[in-house]
């Protein structure tokens, strides 16, 4: 039996092709007013990343995916906006050097949960450790008294609502219905030109690349296949010696940091953040772009983030009353119709097809090579 | 109270075990002692309570009083995979395999290392994973089905691999919940067979219905009844106890 | 945050606002028996649940207008026809909606919630297309408006006694249905074991459409006492999905005891908190310390432990 290896040629052709897309053909083809809406578009690809790792393989559905992208672009927003508060830069305000709805809300000191925020450092540490740590406390809790299923997309998606109700609610501190906007500089370096939202696009996708490795790191090594085997048989794993809700808790764990950087990439790349990401709403039409792009598919993930939003923006341009109902149909298409997505689609119709042609095209043993690994590193995009 | 400190040769000592649900006692004031190396068989009529016993040793189930020792640490007190690294392998009534893995990647999921979550991370395949892998395979009779999605798999040898599963696992005790229920009668023989190589070297707790076979590997026998011990004994005594007759051959 | 107010003071705004919460909590007791029956008694949970009661509320403010214009002599008694077409309008969409979707998603709980989701978006969309985007409010006859005064300070809405009575109703009646009628016996010999029911000769099929059917048409009287505190526009139902969820949850999913005990607690907690907070912080404590006590007590408050 060959071990299976961190990255198999069908994980290098997906990558080839992602980065070809991503680095090549998309910066070339288009403007940096639609680049940066790709930007935008792929910080979903971040959560959807996360919620392969958790939903498709771990069978842990998160409806809460917003909180942590919101943890993420609130704490790079705050970090922006403190910049943004120099004194010089607010002088008419009643309390320089506070961030602009803090002064209209009568707040005339920087609150103590704000002030770490001065330090990028400490900014970039917080990104990935606060959504983390959140994370942990829900996954703890949930996970170590075996609640799974239904009622954790429950239980998550209550806590999207409680943290959309108390951001819109605690204006002062965090500027309410509107979010952190007028985000300007980072380090001194203006994030708002072009020029800037071409570097932030590649930046992203750096990062992107990042998560996916991790990713396929993470799927390909053992507790990838424990993930998949909880999935099936809980009991069967902990009678195998496993401490079940700690891999839960690692998989809930990682889907959160990566959507956290995912959300930090959003505040960058469209200079503001508000709680119109963090709530119900958003948070489950994040799983959707998952099950779109196939909830098993670590690829799929970013395709899918990639042609929801894109579908979004030109039907709710053109026919807003068209996208719900089309947005509607999706989920309820890949759950009847696809419910393996994309991915699903590839694997059983577009890979037979190549496969027809190139049997076509050149006949002998060598084709057959290919289909005879593991199972589980046969289909693309997986 | 005790005992199980008291007599180190006990490997497990249940003593005075009760479980009740919502006012039913499906395990009353049970005690057994089980030796090392010892086959132990429960027998009983259905309801009579044996999975549950199983259920209770193995932490599937929370006991309401009574204790389980097993080499001096207290069971009830401990979480299910606590109580498999310490030693205890539990084999289910219907298999519990995972469909959506090769057979290879089931066994492998049950080799004793990297069981922690960054020890899964940074586990590798090495050599000896593989051989022990192959060796158990073999043993099961599915050395060339490794690469196989276990779905594929027919009944008994879904069962052989749950088996499998176990024995990879090495442990110190082994409960098996019917384990050559459903199988055809060419299975079964092999089965039998199967089991009879993988009891040496420990002690087996074995819930099953087919009475030749529980006279063919049993050292002891239990017999439960509505929860509590009717008999206890070799197959002979267990087999003449009037009250057993009563409760198998009464109603 | 109670220092400023006499103990009777005190009391009086407790009993006041309990009042002032029966609505809401007649609203969350429908919502949440439809809920329950749906999801305890078939394992499926309804996100669209939310527009099956504004389909009801709809439908009452069509009634409404529809006596207004034709039948003002009837108006009084408007309401009751309402309710009764409200149950049957949300009833019949709930079976129609089982019949395309639901019933290919038994056993996938995951799944029928995401599907009812796209569902909840169709619905909204179709609302928004025929009843337009603004909310509608509900004319009440004359009999329903206006208070008893109880005491000095203490005075009961009458609207509120007549959503509340209805309610106690409605829970009878639901409770005779599932727990005493052969139908209910149906219901819950499929619900123990599918299969076997199946053998004895109950068409399960049916009987889950039916089910289905009751716990919408229970949420779309839930969308006519609705209309009786707020306005009703095409997104109104999202807003109380969750709670409702919550609700569910919280008083232990398969009992109905419970599912009433903790409607009335969170009601009450939120009403009585809204008097000394802003409404939007009340709501935060609320889901807040729901979701701590479910983390502690994952089965809900009334839950059985059974032998598996």
């Amino acid at each position: 039996m060959e071990s299976p290896r961190f990255l198999s040629r069908t994980d290098l052709l997906g990558l080839a092709v992602l980065a070809l897309l991503l680095v090549v053909i998309l910066p070339l083809s288009l403007d940096v007013f639609r680049l940066n809406l790709v930007a935008k578009y792929l910080t979903y690809a971040f959560v959807a990343l996360g919620l392969v790792l958790c939903w498709g393989f771990g069978g842990i559905l998160s409806l809460g995916q917003g909180v942590f992208f919101g943890l993420g672009g609130y704490c790079m927003a705050m970090y922006l906006k403190l910049e943004a508060s120099s004194v010089e830069n607010t002088k008419i305000q009643s309390t320089p050097g506070i961030p602009d709805f803090m002064d209209w809300n009568q707040i005339t000191h920087i609150p103590w949960f704000w002030q770490p925020f001065h330090s990028l450092t400490l900014t970039v540490i917080a990104i990935l450790v606060v959504p983390a740590v959140f994370a942990f406390l829900i996954g703890a809790a949930m996970f170590k008294r075996r609640v799974g299923g239904v009622y954790f997309a429950i239980i998550t998606q209550a806590i999207a609502a409680i943290m959309t109700i108390l951001i819109i609610g605690q204006q002062g501190y965090t500027g309410g219905i509107n979010g952190i906007t007028d985000l300007r500089t980072l380090k001194g370096w203006d994030i708002r030109p072009d020029h800037a939202k071409v570097v932030l696009y590649f930046v992203e996708v750096a990062f992107l690349f990042g998560c996916i490795l991790l990713a396929l790191f993470v799927r390909h090594s053992k507790l990838g296949r424990i993930l998949v085997a909880m999935r099936e048989k809980e009991d069967r794993v902990r009678f195998s010696g496993y401490s079940v809700a700690n891999f839960k808790i690692f998989a809930f764990c990682l889907a959160a940091m990566f959507a956290a950087v995912g959300g930090a990439m959003f505040t960058l790349n469209v200079g503001f953040m508000s709680p119109s990401f963090v709530g119900i709403v958003p948070s489950i039409e994040m799983v959707i772009y998952t099950a779109v792009g196939g909830r098993l598919s670590i690829f799929g993930a970013v395709y899918g983030a990639l042609l929801v939003n894109f579908a979004k923006t030109s039907l709710s341009e053109s026919f807003p009353q068209l996208w719900l109902f089309g947005l509607g149909a999706l989920f309820i298409a890949v759950v009847l119709i696809f419910p393996n997505g994309l991915a699903g689609i590839w694997r059983d119709y577009v890979q037979p097809l190549f496969a027809k042609l190139l049997d076509r095209r050149k006949p002998g043993p060598g084709h057959n090579g290919g289909t005879l690994g593991p199972v589980a590193d046969g289909a693309p995009a997986e | 109270m005790l005992i199980g400190h008291q007599q180190p040769d006990f490997l497990l000592a249940v003593e005075g075990l009760t479980v009740s649900f919502d006012g039913f006692k499906a395990v009353n004031d049970l005690s057994f002692y089980v030796e090392e190396n010892e086959i132990r068989v429960i027998i009983g009529p259905n309801g009579a309570g044996k999975t549950t016993v199983l259920d209770l040793i193995c932490g599937k189930t929370k006991a309401t009083a009574g204790a389980i020792h097993f080499r001096g640490k207290d069971l009830t007190k401990m979480k299910e995979n606590q109580i498999v690294q310490a030693g205890v392998g539990r084999k289910f009534q219907t298999p519990s395999i995972y469909e959506d893995l090769t057979v290879f990647e089931n066994l492998e999921i049950s080799y004793p290392q990297g069981r922690s979550v960054f020890g899964a991370l940074s586990f590798q395949r090495t050599p000896a994973v593989r051989e022990r892998v192959e060796e158990v395979a073999e043993a099961i009779f599915l050395k060339d089905k490794l690469g196989m999605s276990a779905d594929l798999l027919s009944h008994g040898q879904k069962q052989w691999l749950e088996i499998g599963m176990l024995l990879i696992q090495d442990p110190d005790l082994l409960m098996l919940d019917e384990p050559v229920a459903g199988m055809s009668v060419s299975e079964r023989i092999k089965t039998a067979e199967l089991l009879h190589t993988i009891i040496k070297d420990r002690s087996v707790l074995v819930i099953e219905h087919d009475m030749k076979f529980v006279e063919d590997i049993a050292h002891k026998v239990t017999v439960l009844h509505q929860g509590q011990i009717l008999s206890e004994g070799t197959m002979e005594t267990v087999k003449n106890d009037p009250k057993v007759i009563e409760v198998y051959l009464g109603h | 945050m109670f220092g400023d107010y006499s103990l009777s003071d005190l009391g009086a705004i407790f009993a006041m606002q309990g009042f002032a919460g029966l609505i809401l909590f007649s609203v969350y007791v429908l919502m949440a028996l439809g809920l329950a029956i749906i999801f305890g008694q078939m394992g499926v949970i309804n996100m669209a649940h939310g527009e099956f009661m504004i389909l009801g509320a709809y439908v009452t403010w069509m009634t409404s207008n529809f006596f207004q214009s034709y039948l003002p002599s009837l108006f009084a008694g408007y309401f009751f026809i309402a309710m009764i077409l409200a149950f049957l309008a949300s009833g019949a969409l709930g079976m129609l909606v089982e019949w395309a979707l639901i019933r290919h998603l038994y056993k996938r709980p995951l799944d029928t919630l995401l599907a009812t989701w796209g569902l909840s978006l169709i619905l909204q969309q179709a609302y928004r297309s025929i009843f337009g985007a603004r909310e509608v409010g509900v004319e009440l006859p004359q009999w329903m408006l206006g208070s008893k005064q109880v005491t000095d300070t203490i005075e009961i809405p009458i609207n509120g006694m007549f959503v509340m009575a209805l309610t106690v109703l409605i829970t009878l009646a639901v409770s005779y249905v599932l727990f005493w009628s052969r139908w209910g016996r149906q219901v819950r010999a499929v619900v123990q074991n599918r299969v076997m029911a199946g053998a004895v000769g109950i068409n399960t099929e049916k009987v889950d459409r039916y089910t289905f059917g009751l716990g919408c048409g229970i949420a779309g009287i839930a969308g006519s006492a609705f209309t009786m505190i707020g306005s009703t526009g095409p997104t109104s139902g999202q807003l109380y999905i969750v709670d409702t969820f919550l609700v569910v949850v919280f008083g232990g999913a398969a009992s109905l005891f419970g599912t009433i005990a903790s409607a009335f607690s969170i009601s009450q907690a939120q009403s009585t908190m809204e008097f000394f907070m802003s409404g939007s912080m009340a709501k935060v404590l609320t889901l807040l310390a729901i979701v701590a006590i479910l983390m502690v007590r994952p089965q809900g408050l009334f839950a059985l432990k059974v032998r598996k």
